[in-house]
This record gives structure tokens, C-alpha cells and sequence, in this order.
């Protein structure tokens, strides 16, 4: 289907030199008949802000219920923070921070009562909890709100203070499931600035999920996953250096016919993608003027981007996210991606 | 003031990395887990006045509108008692069986509104979670039944240290039980409206066969067999021995109002009857604490 996908259908990914952070081997879930997750792996360093990156429905929340000991494996082995996530349950817990995509907070207590619930539930000594708790409230802007109920709080609000939470214990691994979906743009980046605030205050490695091409951006490392397998896994840097060309989008009268002209006449092979017709060239800005002259179909307007990760999603997978996102219904998310994989 | 201290002096010891190190787990850590989990139950209830007041709502009812809009009708069968006080036994244990079973649909909220899966992911026994939940709910319920112990001038029960003390400690049992049992209901149960409903449906018959507001004597047999298998009848039977034994009532109106319950005529003892309320109570802790550690 494209250059990409021998390389990184069956690739196996160099494991970072330090002892890993969280650890996988051959990682499976199959619900009854679904396999949701199937046999994945990748390692994840210490101090690093990992992302995966995939439409709903391609394995992220499992792989991440897995790794936080919420769900079990099938099959395969991981470890996080040294620990194995189906021997050793308690103790990942104890060195993990999860937030869920979902609120977990009571919003009936205020702030500080909610971190203290948590500090006493995760065992936090008790000359610890006032200190450290002024410490990740007051980094995430919270400290002056901390005696109000949560209920007051906004969206964006109610998302830090559980990022504060699950910092409260000092976890050595933090989960955010989706931590910036259903936030206005303006309230996402500033999620983002207190997460990369936080990698340089604590000792902890970040290990993420997003559906938005632009926050992978931010991960040191991304592994892109589609259909339950990880496609590839690579700095978003290296990601989008693999993909190496020009992206030009066509609107034309007749989308069938230059796709084939487009493959006839300069060997290239276009894709029909969120209505316009998509295809790679090394040098957009060369090309364009060969196109106007060549193509016989008429153009109606013309684009030309440089690589971006939607690109490198588009190159591994044959699809845009959206479009993948598309033909997965919200609900069933597993039982729509297994029918899609039988064909 | 007070506070303003605090903020300074935690701001002048505020060390640069404030990392914690997390002790491994311990039966001191889920001790403190179930004391915050009934700090919770606590902080929630005495937020929710209005809750306090309509779950008195119900017994005041039974009390004051049925005990005095039937009085006159019961006068021949009371022997001269009030009918408010032969009722008042039962309405202790209504106004504990409600509010006992409100609190455990709160662990069903949780669920809807996500609060609960803070607590199941953390590092602690699940037993933990559901021991401070029903002690929590317990701790609810019984103050609720303080309000009631509170009313015993009203309907001419004494308030004698003894009753009081004897009373406290039935309810207390009385909403342990009923907490527990609420919560291995709603262990099953994914949505508020279906716990209401099974609420409703299990409650009112409970409460209806449980000999709080009849003598359980010269019942026909299918009553007798249902009141005998009704869990609230041990709990109001001892209750009702409690306050009797306070009132100075003639003999016959005893035997009538406080027959005591019979087990194939054998006088079942209070502390057999409590002890049967305890274990029910025991149970449904025990069946909670598996479904809940079975789940996630």
C-alpha cells in the first residue's frame, strides 16, 4: 500500500540504553472474539514523555488499562517502574499517577480535600501531605482555589487538579489517558505547558495517549497505533524525516479521473482523503507547475504542506486520523476495529 | 487565622523537591484507608443538610400523622397505650433503614459520576474500601436515629440513660447491617435509578412485615412466616423489649403490644435476635468485599 508499511509492520524497536521506565513484550487483550491489543512491544526510558498516538478504537485505553493494572493481559508481559503488572499489582499502583479521560474526583469536596483523600488512600506520611501538596497544586495554579468545591471548577480546572492528584503520592510513572480531550484549544496548551513544566520539576517519566496530531508533537518519543498493533515508534522528528516529502491536496471537478492521470502520468499514487485528493512529492513547490500543465482534469485549488505527523499517521496507515476515527463508532470501540481488521 | 499560620509556617519548611516515598502496603495503610473513606461519608453528610432533613421526613410521619390519625381507632387493642409509643420502637429502626440505604446508593453514584475508580485503583484491600463505606453509612444512619432517640419525650418514653445507651447500640448494629446489605446490592448495580427502584421494592416490605407497626402474635400463618424471615423483625423486637421495659403499662398491655417473637414457640432472647441482625449484617460485608474485589 505504501513505502512504509514493511518497515514498520514487523519492525522491532531499539530499546533506550538506561533500564526502561515500562517495559512490554508481546502485550495482548482479546475480548471474547475482539483482540483489542494484539502482541505488542516497546520500551519507554526514564524521564521521557511517551505518546501513543491513535484514532479511538485502535488499542490505546486497553494498552494503558493494561499497564496500569486496571484490566489483564491476555497474553504477553509488562513491567512499570521495575514492577510486573500482573504479579505485582499493588506496587505499580503505589508508583503510578493515572488520569483517566473520565473525571474521578468528588466533586462535592473541595480541592485540598480530594488530595488529602488520595495522599491517605496511597498511604502518603502524614508530615508529607501539607507540604507536597502546596507543591503540585501551586504547579498547576491551583493553591489559591484549593478550599473550593471542585464542582465550581471548569473543565480545564477540574483536569489539572487531577493531574496535581495523581502527582500527589510522588508516582515514578504518570498515566494521562487523553488528558486534553473535550478542552477548549486555549485550556489544551495550557495542560500542555504544565505537563512539560512538569517534566522539569519531578523525576518522572510521562507515558500518554492522544488523538490529536499536534500535542504528539510534544512527546519525546510517539508509537503509532492502528488496529490494535503498533505501526511504528520513533522521535516525532525521525517520524516525520521517514515521511520526507511534500504533501500536495487537490480540489478538482473529477477526483476518479486525476487520481489516475496523477498515476499515469507522473507514476504517483494519490488517495481521496477528507474530500480532496492527497498524494506526496519530494518538492511540492517544483511539482505544481508540472501538474497545471499535464493534468487534463480541471483543478479547482491546490495545496502543498510540508510533512507533518498527520502525514507521517497518513504514510503508516494508509488513512488520515480522522477519516480512521471515522469509521469507528464511539461506542463498541473494540468490536468495530476487530470488524474492520476481518475485512 | 488559624490558617494563615499554617500556609506560612508549610511555606517556610517548603523543601526544594518535595518527592514523598510511598511506604509498601501495610494493615496501617488500609486502616487509614478505611478512616478516609469514612471521613468521606462524614464530610458529605454534614455538607447535605437537606438530606438530613428528608430522611426524617419519613418516620416523623409514621410517628406523629399515622400514630395520631390512628389512635383513636386503636384505642380497645392498646390497652391504654399510646399508639404513638407502641410505634415508636419502629419508626427508630425506619429512620435508620432509609438512611442506611441512601448511603450505600452513594457508592452507585460514585460509580456513574467516577469517583469510584479513584478509589478502586488505589494501592489498598478493597475490604479497606467497603469496611470504611459501611461504617461511614453506619455512623450516617445512627445519628439520623439520634434525632428520633431525641423525640422519645414526645410520644412518653422516658429518657433513661439506660434506654438510650441500649438504644443507640441496637440502631447502631441496625444500620451496620442495613449498609452492608445496601452495598452488596449496589456492587451489581451500574445506574441510581435501579438501586432506587430495588430500594423501594426491598424496603417497604421489610419494613411493612417487620412488626413495626402490629404485634407479631396471632398473625395469620403466611404473615407469621414472612414476618419470622424478615430481617428488620430482629431489629425491632429487641427494640420495641427496650422501650417496654421502660414504660410503666399494665401487665395485659404488655403481653398484647409486646408479645415478644416466638421460634416454633420457644421466646426468641434479645441477644439471639441481635446477633441475627449482626451476622445478616456480617454477610453482606463479606459478599460486598468479594464482588467488589472481583470487579476491575
Amino acid at each position: 500500500m505504501n513505502e512504509h508499511a514493511s518497515a514498520g509492520g514487523a519492525a522491532t524497536f531499539a530499546p533506550p540504553a538506561a533500564a526502561a521506565s515500562i517495559s512490554v513484550q508481546g502485550l495482548s487483550k482479546r475480548y471474547g472474539d475482539i483482540e483489542a491489543v494484539r502482541g505488542i512491544d516497546f520500551e519507554v526510558a526514564p524521564g521521557e514523555v511517551f505518546g501513543f498516538l491513535g484514532p479511538n478504537g485502535a488499542g490505546k485505553s486497553t494498552t494503558i488499562s493494561m499497564l496500569c493494572t486496571l484490566v489483564k493481559p491476555t497474553a504477553g508481559t509488562a513491567t512499570v517502574a521495575g514492577f510486573d503488572v500482573t504479579r505485582e499489582r499493588d506496587a505499580v499502583r503505589r508508583n503510578i499517577g493515572l488520569v483517566f479521560q473520565d473525571t474521578t474526583l468528588d466533586t462535592y469536596l473541595t480541592a485540598e480535600q480530594n488530595m488529602r483523600l488520595h495522599a491517605e488512600l496511597y498511604g502518603v506520611p502524614r508530615q508529607a501531605i501539607a507540604p507536597r501538596m502546596r507543591q503540585v497544586l501551586e504547579m498547576v495554579g491551583l493553591w489559591e482555589r484549593r478550599s473550593s468545591a471542585v464542582a465550581t471548577y471548569s473543565g480545564g480546572m477540574k483536569r489539572r487538579l487531577e493531574i496535581a492528584r495523581g502527582l500527589m503520592h510522588s508516582p515514578r510513572v504518570l498515566f494521562l489517558d487523553e488528558p486534553t480531550v473535550g478542552l477548549d484549544p486555549q485550556t489544551r496548551s495550557s495542560i500542555w505547558s504544565y505537563i512539560r513544566e512538569l517534566k522539569s520539576a519531578e523525576d518522572i517519566t510521562i507515558f500518554l495517549t492522544t488523538h490529536y496530531m499536534d500535542e504528539a508533537e510534544y512527546c519525546d518519543r510517539i508509537a503509532i497505533m492502528d488496529k490494535g498493533v503498533i505501526v511504528v515508534l520513533d522521535t516525532p522528528a525521525a517520524l516525520k524525516a521517514s515521511v520526507g516529502r511534500d504533501r500536495v491536496t487537490l480540489q478538482t471537478d473529477d477526483d476518479a479521473a486525476a487520481i489516475a492521470e496523477i498515476a499515469e502520468r507522473f507514476d504517483l499514487s494519490a488517495q481521496v482523503s477528507e474530500g480532496a485528493v492527497t498524494f506526496g512529492v519530494s518538492d511540492g513547490a517544483l511539482f505544481v507547475p508540472r501538474l497545471f500543465a499535464e493534468l487534463t482534469v480541471a483543478i479547482r485549488s491546490v495545496s502543498v504542506s510540508r510533512p507533518s505527523l498527520d502525514d507521517v499517521f497518513m504514510s503508516y496507515t494508509g488513512t488520515t486520523i480522522r477519516d480512521a476515527e471515522a469509521t469507528a463508532l464511539d461506542r463498541n470501540r473494540a468490536t468495530v476495529a476487530a470488524f474492520r481488521r476481518r475485512g | 487565622m488559624a490558617a494563615t499560620t499554617t500556609t506560612a509556617a508549610a511555606a517556610a519548611q517548603l523543601p526544594p523537591p518535595a518527592a514523598v516515598h510511598v511506604p509498601p502496603g501495610s494493615i496501617r495503610g488500609d486502616l487509614r484507608a478505611v478512616k478516609i473513606v469514612w471521613q468521606r461519608e462524614m464530610i458529605r453528610f454534614t455538607k447535605d443538610r437537606l438530606r438530613i432533613l428528608t430522611s426524617l421526613v419519613q418516620p416523623i410521619l409514621f410517628l406523629f400523622v399515622l400514630g395520631s390519625g390512628l389512635s383513636h381507632l386503636a384505642s380497645h387493642g392498646t390497652h391504654g397505650v399510646d399508639l404513638r409509643t407502641f410505634v415508636y420502637p419502629g419508626v427508630l429502626c425506619m429512620a435508620v433503614l432509609f438512611t442506611a440505604m441512601f448511603s450505600a446508593a452513594s457508592l452507585v453514584w460514585d460509580r456513574e459520576f467516577g469517583f469510584l475508580r479513584e478509589m478502586m485503583v488505589a494501592p489498598v484491600r478493597r475490604s479497606a474500601l467497603v469496611l470504611g463505606k459501611c461504617l461511614g453509612g453506619a455512623t450516617v444512619a445512627t445519628f439520623q436515629g439520634v434525632i428520633v432517640i431525641a423525640l422519645a419525650g414526645l410520644v412518653g418514653v422516658p429518657y433513661a440513660p439506660s434506654l438510650i445507651i441500649a438504644v443507640f447500640a441496637l440502631l447502631l448494629t441496625l444500620a451496620f447491617a442495613i449498609t452492608a446489605f445496601g452495598v452488596m446490592v449496589a456492587a451489581r448495580i451500574n445506574q441510581i435509578q435501579s438501586f432506587m427502584a430495588i430500594t423501594q421494592m426491598v424496603m417497604m416490605p421489610m419494613y411493612f412485615l417487620s412488626g413495626a407497626i402490629f404485634p407479631v402474635t396471632g398473625l395469620p400463618s403466611w404473615l407469621t412466616v414472612l414476618n419470622r424471615l424478615d430481617p428488620l423483625t430482629y431489629a425491632v423486637d429487641p427494640m420495641r423489649r427496650i422501650v417496654f421495659n421502660h414504660l410503666h403499662i399494665s401487665a395485659a398491655a404488655r403481653r398484647a403490644l409486646d408479645p415478644g417473637l416466638t421460634w416454633w414457640g420457644w421466646r426468641v432472647p434479645s441477644l439471639v435476635e441481635v446477633a441475627v441482625v449482626a451476622a445478616i449484617g456480617l454477610v453482606c460485608l463479606a459478599v460486598g468485599v468479594v464482588e467488589f474485589s472481583g470487579r476491575e
